[in-house]
């Protein structure tokens, strides 16, 4: 029995678009996400926050608060545990901080009351004696000598000298002699950019219901991306045992990278545990713009050199990242993502992170790789205009493919990035004619992707259907793609299956809904849950024939003889093997738990066509057409809708969106009226074309789809922007007025 | 002795969904609040308290509004209508269904405020443009779609619901 071969196959069920199993619960509002539940007794709780970017706390006194009716608990840092390791460390003094305030909006303290309003009155009435310590929030001035010190000794070890300490890690990739390389080069481009913090903009606050009974036994409901990652964090800051934490993921209100880690669970956790009473508590609009974990801001440097014929001879890009008042990781991603897409003998990519007195930084999308990518395709670009080059030939003609040594390290196996540059030259939107004042612009796209540790169970109930356990939160239509998988590895029909994602008390540890692993991880471990029962059924079923068990093989749905010589039998289906399953062996389960590998890159190409509006520097978006690898589409709908919202994402971070900060160290537009995420006005329909480039590491091909189409928007609209209005900027956002200055300029 | 807190409530009346309501609510209490906290209608979702998100779009006397902006007492005496009581019984609108079948909703945390708009759009104007859905929707956010399969479900259900008259 064959049943871990790859193989060419004909689909019955992966690849239809089916109606999602949690469709209905959603549009009728039944669905429950984070703040939608209660508890008999519950208490409210409210972060009180640092209005100040940088200060050192003297002193908290809560009495006053304490004395307020209604009021039941009150915590600051020091009712979290002591922890081991500086990541973990991080995280706790983010969520309530120790010594000093390190951003405005650094929760300081916490209040748990009878009401929403109780609680509010409450914080307002901690007195906290602050010391008051200058500021930077900016990823340049953070870099030189004398910047204001947001955190002393941090600094890793192989940090170059001559910068603030706030540098606190630096990175570098590549391979080959970059000299030689720029010597060959007929055109050389050099340019510097700025990209300003985005945040992850989920319609959905964070909000979770926490309760903690005096056995020291705690419940947690609340929304998340990873509820086996909450447990964890929870579990260290609260300083109890994970296993005694039950952590149950509510439906998700997006979350795209940003409910990776935890802000308020921690804190509603020590005051459910203070009070004795269960604690809801739910993140205002402003304190996520403020407290959560947006993406970083950058400035970076990038040069490449360019022959004549469009070769691309040696390219590298020094990027600086600040992600916050913490030391974040995710700029080493955008050094090693950035000439992702490109085949180079000579490449070197450098990435610095740079603390500044802002929130720390969380993942969004794809992190480090827009701004990264976005810049290299800008010089690319720019290249091609002072070259005179077809920038899809010349992406072509030196795309990443099989065999290339990536300019991060692995060398390449099959990809899909020439097919979709081939799928983008090919498609009518690129010859489409353009009005004078319209431009066109294209720029590609990559992510790692990711698999991880992941753990299933499939079970066959006794009347021949089938419940999935998984633990990942399902964040946009996974329950449908998992159930679809299982249903055609059993060979049943879909809505035969049922898929759950379980609690952390109730499954395996699974990582977080992150990476683009969920379809690809997931779908994975569920195909060998489901390989598993199978093969259980075929020896329950070979011994009731009295067979071997290799005399019986697995098909449509049903146990058959393997050949003539296994004898005459009619197909048993698996209803049937269901229906006797207590005389064959009692309930047939099958599970898989795995750290999964060969996630497989994935690569986008996107053109976007744009106006500029010379009276106001307002962009219209007037076409937009997505092009990427999805290795195979489980469920066409929402890979397309990966693809169009990532895009939409993009185009926001294009345009619109920025975190802004005064002199004075305060977020300015903590709200979305001024930070301002796409609305359907403001876009164009947003054209998905899929390609399926078979991803040899999953049994069905998948790839993760759920990041690189936020990369390419960045670059494809400045790109399309500098055809239309004739002027290049080198700063995100490109908002009208920025626009108009240059247009000016 | 604690000081007992002086607070003025005020008692209302309202029908929601067609079902009649009394509740007493505090002076700045808004209406999505009582909706979701006092009378377990989660359906409708804050997503901003600003009225820039859209998600807790409702109905006040045929009225599109965002529940966040208008106050408990104000629903005195009007109608109120939530995607609570959107589907009749077990039969979904056309919206409901369309929002299924093209995919139009990923997290779903916006899609009870799009709903509520789009069939208030629909009943303005029962033959919109791409254009004119894309304008109604500009007060409601949905941060997972692009808004493409959002705009195809409503011309979807608004041709549906023209042929059913």
């Amino acid at each position: 029995m064959a049943f871990d071969q790859a193989q060419q196959r004909e689909y019955k069920v992966v690849g239809a678009r089916l109606r999602r199993p949690d469709g209905i619960d959603k549009v009728t509002g039944k669905a429950l996400y984070g703040a939608d539940v209660s508890a008999p007794g519950m208490l409210f709780g409210h972060v009180l926050r640092s209005p100040h970017p940088h200060a050192r706390i003297l002193s908290i006194d809560t009495s006053r608060a304490a004395a307020l009716s209604g009021v039941k608990a009150i915590v600051t840092g020091a009712d979290f545990a002591e922890v081991g390791g500086d990541d973990i460390r991080d995280i706790r003094d983010n969520v309530l901080a120790r010594d000093k305030a390190l951003y405005d909006g650094h929760g300081i303290a916490a209040v748990a009351a009878t009401s929403v309003r109780v609680a509010r009155r409450a914080a307002k009435l901690i007195e906290v004696e602050y010391e008051i310590l200058p500021h930077v929030t900016d990823v340049d001035a953070a870099m030189q000598p004398g910047a204001p010190v947001v955190q002393a000794g941090r600094v890793a070890e192989n940090v170059p000298p001559g910068v603030s300490e706030n540098a606190v890690s630096f990175h570098e990739f590549g391979h080959g002699d970059l000299k030689a390389g720029f010597a060959r080069a007929d055109c050389v481009v050099e340019r510097s950019f700025k990209t300003a913090a985005t945040h992850q903009g989920y319609i959905e606050p964070h909000a979770c219901l926490a309760s903690m009974g005096a056995d020291g036994k705690g419940e947690l409901w609340c929304c998340t991306q990873g509820p086996f990652l909450v447990r964890s964090l929870c579990a260290e800051i609260i300083g109890m045992e994970a296993s005694q934490l039950r952590v149950t993921a509510s439906e998700i209100g997006g979350g795209f990278g940003g409910k990776t880690t935890v802000f308020i669970e921690p804190v509603a956790l020590a005051l459910a545990r203070k009070s004795g009473r269960p604690v809801k508590m739910a993140m205002s609009r402003e304190e996520v713009f403020r407290a959560s974990g947006p993406a970083a801001s950058y400035s970076v440097d990038v040069r490449i050199g360019m022959t004549r014929d469009g070769r691309i001879t040696a390219a590298e890009a020094t990027l600086r990242a600040q992600g916050g008042a913490f030391p974040c990781p995710i700029v080493q991603y955008g050094a090693q993502a950035a000439f992702a897409a490109y085949d180079l003998s000579a490449v070197c990519s450098r990435a610095w992170n740079v603390l500044t007195n802002r929130p720390k930084e969380a993942a969004y999308r794809a992190p480090g790789a827009p701004v990264a990518i976005y810049t290299v395709e800008s010089v690319v670009d720019e290249l091609c205009q002072t070259l005179g080059l077809d920038p899809l030939e010349v992406r072509l003609k030196n795309a990443a493919r099989k065999g290339t040594l990536s300019s991060y390290g692995p060398t390449f196996p099959e990809i899909g990035l020439v097919a979709t540059l081939e799928a983008a030259k090919a498609h009518p939107h690129y010859t489409a004619p353009l009005k004078p004042g319209q431009g066109r612009g294209i720029s590609c796209g990559f992510w790692f992707n990711f698999g991880g540790n992941t753990s299933v169970s499939l079970n066959v109930s006794p009347d021949g259907t089938v419940g999935v356990t998984e633990g990942n939160p399902d964040i946009g239509g996974s329950r449908a793609s998992i159930s679809m998988m299982a249903a055609e590895e059993l060979g049943i029909p879909y809505e035969k299956v049922r898929t759950v994602v379980a609690d952390t008390s109730s499954l395996g540890f699974n990582d977080v809904t992150d990476g683009s692993r969920v379809t690809f991880a997931v779908g994975l471990a569920t195909i060998r849950a489901a390989q598993a029962a199978k093969r259980e059924m075929c020896r329950r079923v070979a011994r009731l024939w009295g067979l071997e068990e290799e005399a019986v093989v697995w098909r449509d749905g049903a146990v058959v003889p393997a050949g003539p010589n296994a004898g005459a039998h009619e197909p048993m289906t698996l209803a049937e093997i269901a229906a006797i399953a207590d005389n064959t062996g009692g309930p047939i389960a099958g599970h898989h738990e795995a750290n999964a590998d060969g996630a497989g890159v994935s690569f986008g190409v996107h053109i976007a066509d744009a106006e500029v509006d010379p009276e106001t520097g307002a962009t219209k978006v007037l076409r937009y057409t997505v092009f990427q690898d999805a290795g195979k589409a489980v469920h066409p709908d929402y890979v397309e809708g990966q693809m169009q919202g990532g895009a939409a994402q993009g185009i926001g971070w294009a345009l619109n969106e920025e975190y802004i900060y005064g002199e004075d160290g305060r977020l300015q537009n903590p709200g979305f009226l001024d930070y301002r995420v796409p609305v359907a006005s403001d876009l164009p329909p947003i054209e998905p074309v899929i390609l399926e480039i078979p991803n040899p590491g999953h049994p069905y091909g998948v790839r993760g789809v759920g990041e690189t189409s936020i990369v390419p928007p960045l670059a494809a609209l400045s790109n399309a922007i500098s055809r239309a209005a004739g002027v290049r900027l080198t700063e995100l956002p490109m908002s009208p007025p920025k626009i108009l200055k240059a247009m000016k300029g | 002795m604690t000081k007992m807190a002086k607070i003025t409530k005020h008692m209302v009346a309202t029908t929601i969904n067609g079902d009649l309501h009394e509740f007493i609510c505090e002076p700045d209490e808004t209406l999505l609040e009582v909706l979701r906290d006092r009378l377990g209608m989660t359906g409708s979702k804050e997503g901003c308290g600003t009225g820039d998100c859209g998600a807790c779009s409702v109905m006040l006397d045929d009225r599109l509004v965002c529940s966040c902006l208008v106050l408990g007492a104000e629903a005195d005496g009007a109608e109120i209508k939530t995607i609570e009581g959107m589907a009749e019984g077990g039969d979904l609108h056309p919206l409901q269904e369309a929002f299924l079948d093209h995919a139009a909703l990923q997290c779903g945390i916006c899609t009870p405020g799009i709903l509520i708009a789009a069939r208030a759009l629909l009943q303005h104007n029962p033959d919109p443009s791409d254009e004119e859905v894309r304008y109604w929707l500009a007060g409601n956010l949905c941060r997972c779609t692009g808004y493409d399969k959002i705009i195809r479900a409503v011309q979807h259900a608004a041709a549906e619901m023209r042929e059913a008259g």
